[in-house]
């Protein structure tokens, strides 16, 4: 039974949040025990799955699963071009972001089961919530440029729902249109993308387009087509004006999963840059490697001044998603910018990868941790507003404490996760060029700034007779905060594990073409 | 709103005819053009038709919400697990272990022009009859959300 489930991972770690889903709704039925016992054993069962299978990549290498044949190689009638299978390729890289998807889809599913409690249409809530996981799960673990596709879709497409679930509020259908019509015409661009590469090359699978490519003319503009709409899923300034209006209206706990699917999104634009294209671009790694870097530059940049006069908690922190964002694009882009250069890139661009990719773990864990927390204030007190909002360090302690721990990892305060990270891109890019770290600093030190105002608007001050009745939230929430902040202070206590086992795999994984190739095409 | 009689009882006569061309439809999908999803969405036209030519309130009687919430989940069950049925026979996911095997949808196809056989490929008809159904209750379910939407503005 053991092997059976090890042997089959790659395809349990979409069947089960599908399977979830599909049945939620007549789970829902049953009455409100039954399902959120459902929704529990669902996001567990999908976490340890994930776990299992990023364990077993990390001891064993690549685990490559494919679709209705037991190797690649493996076609009907044998003679067909070779390989046509739809094929999960989880190398290291893949691991890491399977990791930080499950785990955060265990904590937010927990917080969500008291903090959506007094809603309606709960079902169909969960049934999307675990559409989303599986889609974004399924992004990440892929080895198929049609199946990314596929995966892109049905996370948008959930995500869109989940933003416009609270329909009594109109600002809700709004801002699920603009999310559903933004990610519409995204994917469009990228289904265009892979037409034209499909066209040429007769493969979807990325190994095997990878092995083909020419960088003609047409492989460029597919670049172009992928590489924009990726960026723009993932909240990179200046296409980053979806995030503000998505963050907001969504439930917190659904904010805290699109910043694990916009990182998903992240896992694609790297995954294209690094692998399909690769060495096609040697002729100039700078140019693309500072696409990156001024993307990541514009996007803190941007981002953090945006969040400052923000009155809106959830705007506010929306704001900084974005800003922190721009971190890993700077870490990863530095990275592609000396990939060139074998001295540089052992020297201090594998480091900056290492704190790009590091960064995608901790921000998934501190940005879903601050969002759950702003949620659980919401949850009580029914604003957001930062104005009427004080006084609740009496009456949420612990909510405070999770803010603070949030708060302090976000500004890269030591000693949270957020250190950890910051600390590697700063150091690395510094060599790289000064300039740029010291923007890194400075965009650092106004998060601090901003989040400063932001707790002691909402926790200082004397109590307030219009939230007297706020109370500590409930054991789900709790726990759920508690996931998150969990890692957040383990990851920042003790970094050095997390980056030998989890970070570096994952940066040589990227970085290794070649390696990706071989695993399908074995070595050609 | 109601159309008149000649346009109720055509689309009570057309009804069951739209649900049987969908059932081929699906059935044949391994062998002709048209598959699940367009099976599907030919029996949701039926369902469709009945909605345009008769009254909501008077329909719902005959296509149930919580029916067709059912037959979505059933479809998407019988998909999921037709992919996983593949693991027990020692196949990977969505493996084909019905083919060849000299039972149901399992001879081998004929090669060179010949007028079909419907006792191939294995777990495609399957697949195509779980997503036959899913379509059919999710695209119905929508079209009746629709329409009872438009109901609930007309009234006073």
């Amino acid at each position: 039974m053991d092997t059976f489930v090890m042997r089959h991972l790659p395809a349990l770690l979409i069947a089960t949040p599908l399977f979830a889903a599909f049945l939620m709704p007549l789970v829902g039925t049953a009455g409100r025990t039954a399902r959120n016992a459902w929704a529990f054993l669902g996001a567990l069962l999908t976490a340890a799955i994930g776990l299992t299978l990023a364990w077993k990549v990390w001891t064993t290498g690549t685990v490559l699963y494919v679709f209705g044949a037991a190797t690649p190689q493996q076609t009907l009638p044998p003679d067909a071009a070779f390989p046509i299978r739809i094929m999960f390729q989880v190398d290291a890289m893949s691991a890491l972001m399977a990791v930080i998807a499950s785990l955060s889809a265990l904590g937010i599913t927990i917080y969500s089961l008291s903090a959506e409690s007094k809603q309606s249409g709960l079902e169909t809530f969960y049934a999307m919530l675990f559409l989303l996981i599986a889609g974004v799960l399924g992004m990440v673990v892929t080895g198929d440029l049609f199946n990314f596709f596929i995966f892109l879709e049905i996370s948008s497409l959930a995500g869109a729902a989940l933003v416009a679930y609270r329909i009594d509020d109109g600002v809700a259908v709004e801002a699920g249109l603009k999310y559903a019509l933004l990610s519409t015409v995204g994917a469009l661009a990228v289904l265009t993308a892979i037409g034209m590469l499909f066209a040429q090359y007769n493969a979807l699978n990325m190994a095997t387009l990878a092995s083909r490519l020419q960088f003609t003319a047409l492989d460029k503009v597919a670049l172009v087509l992928l590489a924009v709409p990726l960026a723009m899923k993932c909240g990179a300034v200046p296409m980053h004006f979806w995030t503000p209006d998505t963050y907001t209206t969504a439930p917190s706990s659904v904010t805290a999963f699109l910043v694990v699917s916009s990182q998903a999104s992240l896992y694609g634009l790297f995954r294209i840059l690094y692998t399909l294209y690769g060495d096609l671009l040697q002729f100039s790694w700078a140019t693309f490697g500072w696409f990156l870097i001024v993307l990541g530059i514009l996007s803190m940049f941007i981002g953090v001044t945006m969040a400052i006069p923000q009155k809106d908690v959830k705007r506010l922190m929306a704001y900084h998603a974005v800003s922190q964002t721009g971190y890993m694009l700077l870490g990863v882009g530095v990275g592609l910018a000396v990939l060139g250069n074998a001295d540089a890139l052992a020297k201090y661009g594998k480091t900056a990868m290492a704190g790009g990719l590091f960064h995608i773990i901790n921000h998934a864990m501190y940005k879903g941790l601050l969002f759950l927390t702003a949620g659980a204030v919401f949850y009580r007190c029914g604003t957001r507003n930062l104005n009427k909002l004080g006084g609740l360090g009496h009456t949420m302690p612990w909510t405070m404490v999770f803010f603070m721990i949030g708060a302090l990892a976000i500004a890269g305060v030591p000693p949270f996760n957020g250190f950890a990270s910051k600390l590697l891109i700063y150091e690395s890019v510094f060599r790289f060029s000064p300039f740029l770290s010291i923007i890194a600093m400075i965009v650092s030190i106004l998060t601090l700034a901003s989040f400063v105002k932001v707790f002691h608007s909402m926790f200082m001050g004397p109590p307030r007779a219009e939230f007297a009745a706020a109370r500590e939230v409930p054991a789900p929430m709790f726990i759920g905060m508690a996931i998150l902040a969990l890692f957040v202070v383990v990851a920042g206590l003790a970094p050095q594990p997390f980056i030998e086992h989890m970070i570096n795999p994952a940066v040589d994984a990227l970085v290794d073409r070649a390696g990706y190739i071989a695993a399908i095409l074995g070595g050609r | 709103m109601k159309m008149t009689k000649i346009v109720r009882t055509t689309a009570d006569v057309f009804y069951p005819f739209c649900l049987v061309f969908g059932l081929y439809v699906v059935m044949h999908g391994h062998l002709t053009p048209g598959g699940g999803f367009q099976g599907g969405a030919v029996m949701a036209t039926g369902a469709a038709l009945l909605l345009v030519a008769h009254a909501y309130e008077d329909i719902t009687g005959r296509l149930r919400k919580t029916a067709m919430k059912i037959l979505e989940a059933i479809g998407l069950m019988m998909f999921l697990f037709a992919g996983l049925s593949g693991l027990l026979f020692e196949r990977p996911f969505m493996g084909n272990w019905m083919a060849f095997t000299g039972k149901w949808f399992s001879h081998p196809v004929a090669h060179g022009p010949n007028p079909g056989d419907l006792n191939t490929a294995g777990l495609l008809p399957l697949l195509n009859i779980g997503v036959g159904i899913e379509v059919l209750g999710g695209l119905t379910i929508i079209l009746l959300y629709m329409l009872s939407g438009i109901h609930a503005e007309k009234k006073p």
